[in-house]
């Protein structure tokens, strides 16, 4: 045993690798990214030959995952919340099919929306699988449950789904680690006619996944995740995952005996529930997230004795804190200073000197007297375009939407339907886009903001680095319609001119704006430096 | 013994260089810590702030509830006013003076200064001309860790201790460069 400070998104890495994972797959997302990270940097895991680089997106990172555990061996699967809209079809099947090595998928949802372009709540998505959820409160916990989601998933056979939340992952404190496990010997699926999915196999796996479900609710009433923190009085609060934080915060400031039941494993300990709430007058439901607990236990007749998120007595949207759960409780308010009018918003930017700027500059300038001015972006550092001094884009949905939805829009006559999609992004969700766009001949320009990296999660491997020309080229776009540029000043009327001229291409056109983003080549000129330093 | 800082900058000045010479103070000191970070899209020149607690107890949230931070340390003066609905009556406030001004509306400088002077307690050091004089504008963080020392709740020879283990593998030079800092900006703080 020993003890180690560790951000909650690196004890998930410490704790698959004690586990005897054989392979991590995953694609960098805030707040998930540090889990792979830890992963990647271990020596341990790169002496155990532990599989751990970048995937090319959640969906090929699941499959992948899926794939090593019908092998027998143990897999983690990655991903931040939306990553799993990306991933569900491989998901929602994985249930069906059921695993043989533990699979353990860790999805990473950030409430009030710090660096996501929405705040669902991945829960939902566990009980769609019809799949465990393990829901951590601590670090320590999260540490500890991922060595034994890894138990449970082999005991049930089941993928199971690890939901943490911002600030869980986000945030430091001691962890104590246990003895590694080895990992498990190679040993294929006896039967793999469970993973063949036709209508005859199919049937018989979703009734065994029905069959299966009281064992499921059974695991849930007795887990030490569920369990019940008792005291007197006529109110009880039941706290879901990292809420119980804030609710025990709130019980010790202000010197309470509050009874407290805590809940991080679903599906939910309807008994244990059930008992709970029948003790009280008034019962606060406290979740990180959607009230989707709260939505269920209400039922469509709403039971009276309930506060939540669905009455307002906490916010409907957001992450929770203790003030709120204070406030829900009728506590006292405590006066703040309030922040001074002269403090003013200071949003993120692009780097100073970072090559999308010079793209940006470019842009602009060549869409001046274009009939139509909106162009379509995607998700990466160059969303920040969006915003002054730039205001050079006018969409980000969804990873690729970029070029699917210029291509609906020249569909629809808009000229020119622009794209701006970085090359990680490209090659996440975006190639095949591309492959559409080819088919209807669609005159599109498509800009690929090429920095080398994944920028905006931290510079990580990007998947085609320096094989982008060759990808657009086997997808079909012609020769003399792919231009690469070099985003610099120096060269910013020549590239006004090429994107003026790839506009007034009736097809598709992709410019590649090429330049290292300059956070990726500072660090490999420090790595290079202590390299020669050292010898 | 319970304490709760808030580290406030703007991303890239080194606030979880900060976090990481208290986090191993405090562990050193056998305490028990939470150190909230903000990673992602807001650190590229935005607001950055890091929530940190230690304590000789279980820590239950991982964020500090409004009115109950002992210390705002900032590395740059609007970056300290923003969090003060965090302050607890009477908490202190330990800021740079040398302001980062990448938005178009940044306040006007006296302003700034007069509602820094117009808080309870607080202590406004020039970290720039410090820092320089330690031998490197990047040791500025440790000239505000210095200056804010005496009221981490941590002895300054852990966090010492601390900034030798962190700069450990970037060599002897960094190291006392980095400790030279944190001694000026205490010693501006002793001198009061």
């Amino acid at each position: 045993m020993s003890h180690h400070l560790l951000l909650g998104a690196e004890a998930i890495g410490a704790a698959a690798l004690d586990a005897g994972i054989s392979g991590v797959y995953a694609y960098p997302g805030t707040p998930s990214t540090e889990i792979t990270e830890f992963i990647q940097r271990t020596p341990e895991a790169k002496h155990n030959s532990v599989r751990s680089s970048w995937s090319a997106n959640e969906k090929t990172a699941l499959e992948a995952a899926l794939g090593m555990s019908f092998a027998g061996k143990r897999s983690l699967c990655c991903m931040k919340h939306v990553g799993l809209n990306v991933a569900a079809d491989a998901f929602i099947n994985a249930a069906i099919t059921g695993v043989r090595g533990g699979l353990v998928i860790a999805v990473a949802d950030d409430p009030s929306m710090h660096s996501s372009q929405n705040e669902q709540d991945s829960r939902i998505y566990g009980k769609f699988a019809m799949v465990p959820v393990i829901e951590p409160a601590t670090q320590q916990e999260l540490y500890d449950t991922t060595i034994t989601a890894f138990q449970l998933s082999e005991e049930l056979r089941l993928p199971v789904l690890l939901r943490l939340t911002t600030r869980l992952s986000h945030s430091r404190a001691g962890i104590t680690l246990q003895e590694p496990r080895q990992q498990n010997p190679l040993d294929p699926e006896p039967d793999p006619n469970r993973f063949v999915l036709i209508p005859s196999n199919a049937r018989r796996q979703y009734q065994h996944l029905l069959e299966l479900q009281p064992e499921l609710h059974r695991r849930s009433e007795t887990s030490p995740l569920n369990h019940l923190i008792d005291g007197p009085g006529t109110t009880g609060v039941i706290a879901f995952g990292i809420a119980h934080n804030y609710v025990m915060e709130t019980r010790t400031t202000y010197g309470l005996s509050l009874p407290v039941l805590k809940i991080g494993q679903y599906p939910l300990p309807e008994e244990m529930i059930r008992a709970f709430i029948t003790r009280f007058d008034t019962v606060l439901i406290a979740e990180e997230g959607y009230p989707v607990a709260e939505e269920y236990l209400r039922g469509i007749d709403g039971n009276p004795k309930l506060r939540g998120r669905l009455d307002g007595t906490l916010p409907r949207s957001g992450e929770l804190n203790t003030d709120l759960i204070a406030q829900a409780l009728g506590l006292d308010h405590r006066d703040t200073t309030p922040v001074p009018g002269i403090v003013t918003d200071r949003p993120p930017e692009l780097c100073k000197g970072c090559g999308h700027r010079d793209m940006f500059d470019a842009l602009n300038a060549a869409m001046k007297g274009q009939p139509d001015h909106q162009v379509f972006s995607d998700i990466g550092c160059y969303t920040l375009g969006a915003l002054e001094p730039f205001s050079a884009i006018h969409t980000c949905v969804d990873m690729g939407a970029a070029i699917t939805m210029a291509k609906g829009a020249a569909d629809a006559g808009m000229q020119p339907a622009v794209a701006v999609i970085g090359d990680s992004t490209f090659t996440h969700s975006g190639m095949t886009g591309l492959l559409d766009c080819v088919n209807d001949q669609n005159a599109v320009t498509i800009i690929i903001a090429d920095n080398d990296t994944t920028a905006m999660t931290g510079g990580q491997d990007s998947s085609a680095t320096g094989r982008l020309q060759q990808i657009c080229r086997g997808l079909g776009v012609q020769e003399q319609h792919i231009r690469t540029l070099v985003p610099l000043k120096k060269n910013h009327d020549d590239n006004i001119r090429a994107l003026r001229e790839e506009f007034d291409h009736n097809g598709v056109s992709i410019v590649i704006f090429h330049r290292e983003c300059i956070e990726t080549a500072a660090r490999k000129a420090k790595q290079q430096h202590k390299g020669t330093h050292k010898k | 013994m319970h304490n709760n800082i808030i580290l406030a900058g703007v991303g890239g000045q080194g606030i979880l260089s900060i976090a990481a010479v208290i986090d191993l103070a405090a562990i050193h000191s056998g305490l028990t810590i939470k150190q909230a970070e903000v990673h992602g899209m807001s650190q590229r020149g935005g607001a950055v702030q890091s929530h940190l607690r230690i304590a000789d107890r279980t820590i239950h949230s991982d964020l500090i509830p409004s009115g109950q931070a002992d210390l705002i340390l900032s590395v740059e003066p609007m970056e300290a006013l923003r969090y003060l609905p965090w302050l607890r009556p009477g908490g202190m406030i330990v800021t740079s003076t040398d302001p980062v001004k990448n938005i178009p509306d940044y306040p006007d400088e006296q302003e700034l200064r007069k509602a820094l002077e117009a808080t309870r307690n607080h202590l406004l050091i020039d970290a720039l001309q410090l820092s320089r004089k330690a031998g490197s504008t990047r040791t500025s963080n440790m000239v505000m860790l210095g200056a804010a020392a005496a009221w981490t709740g941590l002895a300054p020879d852990t966090l010492e201790h601390g900034i030798r283990e962190l700069f450990q593998r970037k060599g002897e030079d960094i190291v006392n460069m980095n400790i030279a800092a944190f001694r000026s900006g205490q010693a501006v703080q002793e001198q009061l």
